[in-house]
């Protein structure tokens, strides 16, 4: 029976990433283990079952468990990464990449500038080469290797700060599908500063032990003053449309108006977008986690890795917004829930020390601890203004007409949910230049990032659909978007976007972030709605004058016929008329 | 002008009032159009809500002072402008001394330009309006020269009609005591005719059948009065005719038709006192003379009439006139017949006399029932 229940264990703890070694099970999990065999019913039921053939004893299993590398796990479990196909890898690949440059051009204060660059390789119809350089500060020679040939290694993963990256997998694991798609190494170049010389490294990843390998490595002359630049080869598919590369650097041109960014595609004319802001956003500061946004896992994780010596500088000094005087309200209440803890023992306890139970008590407490929010410095909004231009740099400035176009954004201040802060901004263009007779665009952008994929599943998706468009004067069929000439951006700015899923495709439904997202769409919807009125009143006013020129002659000629008046009087008559109709209020026209 | 007075002028009067009243309107509008100041059309409310309870002095169910403005706007230009031009025509056909009817005047505006009708509902709509609006001078569409065209109805008996050739302005008299087995056609203009009669009065009569007997024998010479068939609810040239002639001859009018709330509420009371629908032209169009012959409920019993059930169309419209029409309302007697057709809860038509023989409606019934007409219904 237990052998059994061992035995379903083992499969999936292979395929488990980064857990240690389970050489033989602990003895309390051995115990846990057999206890959860027990609880599972099922297993033990058909007893009249004959009982199973061993196939083979906990030593004989022992030799094919051992651990994987991450690489390797990621190579059979790519699709979780965003690679499950060719088109979405390359997507993929840039959206990666270009993230890194614009984090790192933007903590080093610098203004991003980035060329993407996708060529065909010759004689192959599905191999793309695939160039990203930004004038960043550039990656010191030491750090090379480990940034783009080692996975989850990173700067991004450990703080609670908005950055676009988040786990840090992207970039190599980019470099990993192109490796083993087309077996090509990486090329990378990267020079931090002008006196600097420029290091050009042809490298790969070591699959089996998550590990860059170099295999040559060399000084060049390189045309900028600072950078990096890496050139990698991939199985690919160039597609444009929603879900392409092209669509990726426009929204990220909008979202990131402060970056300039050139796009060469493989087929047709460069594109450039030009800098439209040029100031830096503000830098969001790096917080400490908020005791609401943690969840029991992690505080017990918390708990034993934590340098602190008791639970009262624990909480203190691991958390933000916990003073002394709430670190010893949240303590002292966990000591109620502790039967044979004292207050001052538990103020004094070992985090390290505490037990499952106690870290349980602990977390409950926290929960029902009244708290301040958590400091929103750590978000940094793409702000109305530059959200306004980077909706205008959408359009060739030739195309737009001023007066049939009209553009807003609303930033809303920030708002928290599940302790952590995060802040919405919505922005709406509606005109000339954009197809009138279809669904509006709806741009998601989180932390600055364009989301592409997973439309239907996202929380601004459910925020644009929801509200009732009709209100504001466009047409909306039931339950969908609204139709017009227009695009709406929103933009979610937190320290921990809540995506959906690991590829980072798509928004969950918390209800705090529905809120804002409501809040934001009406603001800028009401705006809107004001121009479509105006717009449609001035072309009623022309339609009026014409309806009514038509009708006055008539009149005319039946009076000057019914009172046998004077020839001449007829034009008399048509202006008085004019004046008279013109005039008169509430004369919206209902022909 | 007052209204009472127009049914009694003379064909060349009312002309005179038709125009000055057309001259009038467009006068007011071309003033306030001078100054700058949006033009009114006015005209009575045409909703059954204005209309007054009934009172037998009146002897019509009346409009009530509740009036309806259309001020000159956007929405409004184009029904101003084809309502004068309605008006314009209206003038010429006066001034010409002919007519148009419906469908006449809206292929006329076919040469007015934007102003055209776009179609007869159209035009019909701005008609109603204009004889609305007109009414308040106490005149009809027919004064405007606007004829309906639906048939007007047959007459025959002991009557002359005065008419006069159109085109030549000859009088010319009708005997409609020589019409054979055929019958005078009323047209559907009756404004100008005069009449001579001595006939003692008039019966009118709901079916073409019924009034065909009679005619066929001459009942009218036994009896010395004028027929008139009604085919059904009685159209407005109908209605005008035997209202201008029971004034002029100064006889009483007696109405024969079938004992259903039909009968009694549409027929019967659209020619006593006009309609709910169009109470602005009500005092042209009814008449206060005319009593009720029968059948009535008392008729199925006392001769033993074949019946058919009320549907419940009759019974809903029998209710409704209890309820709601202000003439029913008015009338007691009319309030008992009604509440005994429906407890007997059978109809029957006046042809149902015929189970005692197809004479018999000439020999027995009429006879007996106009021997006491202070029996009639009111």
């Amino acid at each position: 029976m237990s052998q059994e229940s061992l035995d379903l264990f083992s499969a999936p703890a292979s395929e488990k990433p980064a857990e240690t070694e389970p050489e033989a099970p602990a003895p309390e999990g051995e115990d846990a283990a057999a206890a959860d065999a027990a609880a599972d019913e099922p297993d033990a039921a058909p007893k009249a079952r004959k009982k199973p053939e061993r196939r083979a004893d906990a030593r004989s299993m022992a030799k094919g468990q051992r651990a994987i590398s991450i690489s390797e796990f990621f190579t059979k479990n790519r699709h979780l990464l965003g690679f499950d196909n060719p088109s979405k890898a390359l997507l993929t690949a840039v959206r990666e990449a270009v993230d890194n440059s614009l984090d790192a051009a933007e903590e080093a204060g610098i203004l991003p500038d980035i060329t993407v660059r996708i060529r065909r390789v010759e004689g192959s119809s599905d191999r793309y080469e695939l160039m990203v350089r930004d004038l960043g500060p550039g990656i010191i020679r030491r750090q090379i290797g480990k940034i783009f040939g080692k996975l989850l290694y990173g700067s991004k993963f450990h703080r609670l700060k908005q950055s676009r990256g988040q786990q840090g997998i992207g970039i190599s694991a980019a470099g990993m599908y192109a490796q083993i798609t087309t077996g090509r190494d990486l090329v990378v170049i990267s020079k931090t500063g002008p006196r600097r010389p420029a290091h050009r490294l042809v490298m790969r990843i070591d699959t089996k032990r998550n590990e860059p390998k170099t295999s040559s490595e060399e000084e060049i002359d390189w045309a900028y003053d600072h950078g990096t630049e890496i050139t990698m080869v991939m199985t690919a598919s160039y597609k444009g449309g929603k879900h392409g590369v092209a669509e990726f650097l426009r929204q990220t041109a909008l979202s990131n108006p402060h970056a300039n960014i050139v796009f060469e595609p493989p087929n047709g004319e460069a594109i450039v977008y030009p800098r439209q802001v040029h100031e830096l956003p503000v830098e969001p500061v790096e917080i400490q986690p908020h005791p609401h946004g943690v969840e029991l896992g992690i505080l017990m994780r918390m708990l034993s890795e934590t340098k602190q010596r008791n639970l009262t500088e624990f909480m203190r000094h691991e958390f933000c917004r916990v003073s002394s005087r709430v670190a010893e309200e949240i303590i002292e209440g966990t000591s109620k829930k502790v039967p044979d803890r004292s207050r001052s023992q538990m103020l004094r306890r070992s985090p390290k020390a505490m037990g499952r139970r106690e870290a349980e008590a602990l977390f409950r407490v926290i929960q029902d601890t009244k708290l301040m929010a958590p400091p929103t410095n750590c978000l940094s909004p793409i702000g109305p203004e530059a959200m306004v231009k980077g909706l205008f740099s959408l359009f060739d400035p030739g195309e737009v007409d001023e007066d049939e176009f009209f553009v807003t954004s609303e930033t809303r201040p920030p708002s928290v949910y599940r302790g952590n802060p995060f802040q919405v901004e919505v922005g709406i263009v509606h005109g000339k230049g954009l197809p009138g007779d279809t669904s509006a665009e709806v741009f998601r952008f989180a932390n600055r990032v364009p989301l592409q994929y997973q439309f239907g599943a996202c929380a601004v998706t459910r925020a644009v659909t929801g509200l009732n468009w009709r209100q504001y004067h466009l047409q909306q069929p039931r339950g969908g978007l609204p139709i017009g000439p227009m695009v709406v951006a929103v933009h979610i700015a937190s320290g921990w976007v809540p995506y959906t899923s690991e590829s980072k495709e798509a928004i969950a439904h918390y209800p705090e972030i529905l809120d804002e997202l409501k809040l934001a769409l009406q603001v800028c919807a009401r705006r809107l709605s004001k121009h479509i009125k105006r717009k449609k009143r001035a072309a009623s006013e022309l339609k009026k004058r014409a309806y009514i020129n038509t009708y006055v002659s008539p009149i005319a000629e039946a009076l000057i016929d019914i009172l046998s008046l004077p020839e001449g009087e007829d034009k008399n008559i048509e202006e008085h008329l004019a004046n008279i109709i013109t005039e008169t209020r509430g004369g919206e026209l209902k022909v | 002008m007052s209204k009472k007075k127009i049914g009694s002028m003379s064909p060349d009067e009312a002309d005179a009032t038709t125009i000055s009243a057309i001259e009038q309107v467009a006068n007011e509008i071309y003033v306030d159009i001078g100054r700058e100041r949006a033009p009114q059309l006015v005209s009575p409310q045409r909703s059954l809500k204005n209309v007054r309870p009934f009172r037998k002095r009146i002897g019509f169910l009346e409009l009530g002072d509740k009036i309806k403005t259309r001020t000159l706007s956007v929405n409004t230009v184009k029904t101003f402008a084809q309502s004068l031009k309605m008006m314009g025509l209206s003038k010429e056909l006066v001034q010409t001394n002919d007519f148009a009817t419906k469908r006449d005047a809206y292929y006329q505006s076919k040469n007015w330009g934007t102003a055209a009708f776009k179609d007869q509902p159209e035009s019909d709509a701005v008609m109603d309006d204009i004889e609305a609006m007109m009414s308040r001078y106490g005149l009809g569409r027919e004064h405007l020269r606007y004829v309906p065209d639906e048939h007007g109805g047959s007459v025959a008996g002991a009557l002359k009609v005065h008419d006069r050739d159109l085109e030549t302005g000859e009088p010319e008299i009708i005997d409609c005591t020589r019409f054979g087995s055929g019958a005078y056609s009323i047209p559907s203009w009756v404004e100008h005719l005069n009449f001579e009669t001595e006939a003692e009065f008039i019966l009118c009569v709901e079916t073409a059948g019924m009034f065909q007997r009679l005619q066929s024998h001459k009942f009218w010479r036994k009896r010395n009065c004028i027929l008139v068939s009604l085919g059904g609810v009685p159209s407005r040239a109908c209605r005008r005719f035997v209202r201008r002639l029971s004034e002029q001859a100064d006889i009483p009018v007696y109405a024969f038709v079938d004992c259903d709330p039909y009968g009694f509420a549409n027929i019967y009371r659209s020619l006593k006192v006009g309609s709910g629908n169009a109470a602005h032209v009500n005092h042209l169009f009814c008449v206060p003379k005319a009593r009720f012959l029968g059948v009535t409920p008392d008729d199925i019993k006392r001769y033993k009439l074949p019946t058919h059930p009320l549907k419940d169309i009759d019974i809903k419209r029998a209710n409704d006139a209890l309820k709601n029409d202000p003439f029913f309302q008015a009338h007691p007697k009319w309030q008992k017949a009604i509440d005994q057709l429906l407890e007997m809860g059978v109809r029957a038509e006046q042809q149902a006399l015929a189970r005692w023989g197809l004479n018999y409606v000439m020999e027995e019934y009429l006879p007996e029932k106009l021997a006491n007409p202070t029996a009639f219904l009111p």
